[in-house]
């Protein structure tokens, strides 16, 4: 595999040639970008009276779905970071499925079913780097290979388990027990439900967003919240994380030094796996209440996509995550009316990236696809009242296809992703 | 990346001695690993684990079985052709999936709603295949080539956007009818015209082999001859074993990607042919998914050569039939998924170390060469 495997690779090369201008993103930009999403959504729920673009309900359950897809996309970062490309993601996020649910139901405890799941991907992730570290096997074909096996062994499993025990089935488990959810008092959410129902502009889409964040969580997923500044923490701030990042970089340089590189891709490709897993049991014991097959429906890979659409760091992937978790929510939450909205919403992005293109970057003729595509993104808006149930389904991975292709060139991967690495053969 | 490097090229360059019984090895040792693994899973459920892996063989070799394993070998076979020329230049289409099922849909719309002379009507279907799966797995080559999106993340996404897209086609306001005796709806079925007879090549047995087969063999010749014998399979071997060294010798990286990529897409159209025109004649629901996955699987097993891929996709599809006395015996077909992951798994790994092997083996025949013809070279001082 050439680094070239998961993003394009001349990108960084590009950067250098522009160097007065470059954009940063700091806290203040980000507010202002968050607020200024925050008015379009709700010009658009405005417009075109699809009340869940902003409603507690859809931003209560694009948390919930942006969980697995971020926990996915932070095990990706552990284990590129270390320069391993990880698609067994997906089967190691399988394997958490089935293990999440075994273990909450065995142990009649949630947590332990998390704990169960985290060992089950860190199983998947131990595979992966026996045969991606210690044998340097393709990491893409290992990768392939055991989502292949997570598939095969939770359907096994779940056949000689579920099936046995009362109200579960081959493919399906009994409902899981659950832990408690959380919400913040009632004097605080009750008037927030009652500023939300007078339907004002923007006053009720904040008041909507405030309550889907804070009412009803569960406590798993501020434990997975909590994770991703504590990657950060661990892969930024600590000696530990420096060498990991290292291997991920230059891993010859790194031998040089006197790190040990295979321990260190292991240990890496290992909590990947975990994480994964703890994705797989927070979709079986959160997102749903029960295991069911074919549960994960791709969103390790989604998780990789929000990776690298958040340029191999933690505070982007988590962007990343909430995107697609939103988009993913919509869908489930009268999808056709309130994707069709989403569709205003993209059509007033796309027009703003347009003219960027023009007035900023002076690139006409980009500005002028751009334009064409907000026109037809505007037209298929006009002309329909909703999107047919089949595509609605399919928002999330629409959308990481868009974003990709927008996104994909400006990103930089670590520079030894992917490529095969032996003790005491760098040159 | 270097486990891409077959055998072939290997005994081509003229670089292997050990090798030849070395790589038979490897496929062999993990097979039996993998037979290991799941006897041991077999005894841990309490299932007698060498008498059903005795009983799994027999029921495989009845002549009903051998005809269902040709059959599903068949479409594997194309599927993993369809990934083995990504392969060829390390582009992983993990998408053959959704272009097949595409392919399949638009096909048997378009083959039902026309007649036409026999020989044509088929061939029109096969078109129609061909140019789909390759229209859509153009989506992700240019979205390579043009935006720098990996193929693997594009390919997994258009493979849902393909689902999708095939659950709205397949509606009866648009190409489907209701298939008469069932519940479920399919394109209208293709009149006698287009459909290919099977052929009663294995005796005692009323199942046909798919004719269609004949179309995987053509397929796996021309696979053979346009990859190893033409200047465009050069391109494309080389641009996979080193894309600097082919950019280097004027080879346009980026129209590769995009040939190889239209290509495999086109094969990949051809994955449900055998099926549609020589079985149900129509496409519903029931088109068996995760093709796409099985070829890729089939085409590491077979390392990418069109005759280890015709062993691969036999064996594949043995193991798939032979399941079906699993379930007589109360025990969970999905053994055999796990057996079939196993072996995957071990297959590359075994590769991977016979491939270092031999590279050890020549460095250390090297050595020997060097030390015999300038024998003093080990006592001078230093």
């Amino acid at each position: 595999m050439s680094q070239g495997a998961l993003a394009t690779p001349e990108a960084p090369f590009l950067e250098p040639k522009t160097p007065a201008r470059r954009f940063r993103l700091t806290w203040r930009v980000l507010l202002l970008a968050l607020g200024a999403l925050v008015l379009l959504l709700s010009f658009a729920r405005t417009v075109t009276g699809a009340v869940d673009l902003t409603s507690a309900g859809a931003i209560n359950a694009s948390i919930a779905l942006a969980i697995p897809i971020g926990l996915a996309g932070l095990g990706g970062l552990w284990a590129e970071r270390a320069g391993v490309v990880n698609i067994g993601l997906e089967g190691m996020m399988i394997m958490g499925t089935w293990c999440g649910a075994w273990g909450a139901l065995q142990f009649g405890n949630p947590w332990a079913g998390v704990l169960a799941g985290a060992i089950g991907g860190a199983v998947g992730g131990l595979l992966h780097a026996i045969a991606t570290v210690t044998f340097g096997v393709d990491h893409i074909i290992s990768g392939v290979a055991i989502t292949i096996l997570g598939q095969g062994v939770t359907q096994f499993l779940s056949k000689i388990t579920f099936a046995e025990m009362p109200g579960g089935g081959d493919s399906q488990s009994p409902p899981v027990p659950k832990l408690e959810l959380l919400s913040v008092p009632q004097w605080i959410g009750d008037p927030l439900r009652a500023l939300e129902a007078r339907q004002w502009f923007l006053l009720s889409d904040v008041a909507g967003i405030l309550r889907g964040l804070i009412t009803n969580v569960s406590p798993l997923t501020i434990v997975a919240i909590l994770l991703v500044p504590l990657s950060y923490y661990v892969l930024w701030r600590t000696a530990f994380g420096l060498r990991l990042r290292s291997c991920g970089e230059s891993p010859v340089a790194a031998e040089s030094l006197g790190v040990n590189v295979y321990t260190y891709k292991y240990i890496a490709v290992i909590i990947s796996g975990a994480l994964a897993g703890i994705g797989g049991a927070f979709l079986a014991q959160v997102a749903a209440s029960a295991y069911r097959e074919g549960q994960t429906g791709g969103r390790g890979f989604i998780g990789l996509a929000a990776m690298i659409f958040g340029n191999w760091r933690p505070g982007g992937l988590a962007g990343g995550a909430v995107l697609f978790g939103y988009t993913d929510a919509l869908q489930l939450r009268r999808g056709g009316e309130s994707v069709h909205a989403l569709l205003l919403v993209v059509t007033i992005l796309l027009a703003a990236v347009a003219v960027y293109q023009l007035v900023r970057q002076q690139r006409a003729r980009a500005a002028l696809i751009t334009g064409v595509a907000t026109v037809a993104v505007f037209v298929v808006f006009a002309l329909t009242d909703s999107i047919p149930s089949e595509f609605t389904s399919v928002t999330p991975h629409i959308t990481t296809l868009l974003v990709l292709s927008l996104a994909a060139q400006r990103l930089r991967a670590p520079a030894a992703v992917g490529v095969p690495y032996r003790r005491g053969q760098g040159k | 990346m270097s486990q891409e490097k077959s055998t072939f090229t290997d005994r081509l360059l003229g670089r292997v001695s050990p090798a030849g019984l070395l790589s038979l090895a490897a496929p062999l040792v993990a097979i039996v690993f993998a037979a290991l693994i799941t006897m041991i899973i077999l005894t841990v459920i309490g299932a007698p684990p060498l008498d059903t892996l005795v009983s799994m063989g027999e029921y495989g070799i009845r002549p009903r079985s051998i005809v269902l394993t040709l059959n599903a070998a068949t479409y594997f076979y194309l599927s993993a052709l369809a990934v083995a020329i990504g392969f060829r230049m390390n582009l992983f289409n993990i998408g053959v999936d959704g272009q097949y099922r595409l392919a399949a849909l638009t096909a048997a719309a378009v083959g039902g709603a026309v007649t036409l002379p026999a020989p044509l009507h088929v061939a029109l279907i096969i078109f129609v295949a061909v140019l789909v799966g390759a229209g859509w797995a153009t989506i992700a080559a240019l979205l390579k080539v043009r935006r720098g999106v990996s193929e693997v993340i594009s390919t997994i996404m258009l493979n849902a956007i393909a689902t999708s897209l095939g659950a709205w086609l397949l509606n009866k306001e648009r190409l489907a009818v209701e298939v008469a005796g069932s519940n479920n709806i399919g394109t209208s079925p293709i009149g006698p015209s287009g459909q290919v007879p099977g052929l009663a090549i294995i005796s005692g047995t009323q199942t046909k082999v798919f004719g269609l087969i004949i179309l995987s063999v053509v397929m796996g010749i021309l696979y053979y001859v346009v990859i190893n014998r033409t200047r465009f399979g050069f391109d494309l071997r080389a641009t996979g074993r080193s894309e600097s060294a082919a950019v280097a010798s004027g080879v346009n990286v980026k129209r590769m990607i995009l040939i190889s990529m239209v290509l495999s897409g086109g094969m990949a159209g051809l994955v449900g042919m055998p099926q549609l025109l020589g079985a149900s004649y129509s496409y519903s629901l029931d088109f068996p998914p995760g093709l796409g996955f099985t070829g890729i699987a089939i085409a590491l097993l077979g390392r990418n050569h069109p005759v280890g891929i015709a062993f691969g996709a036999l064996l594949w599809a043995f193991l798939d039939t032979s399941a079906g006395i699993l379930q007589i015996q109360k025990i969970s077909p999905d053994i055999v998924t796990i057996m079939q992951g196993t072996i995957v798994l071990s297959v590359i790994i075994a590769y991977e170390l016979v491939h270092r092997y031999q590279i050890s083996a020549e460095q250390r025949r090297v050595s020997r060469q060097l030390a015999s013809t300038t024998p003093t070279r080990e006592g001078t001082p230093a």
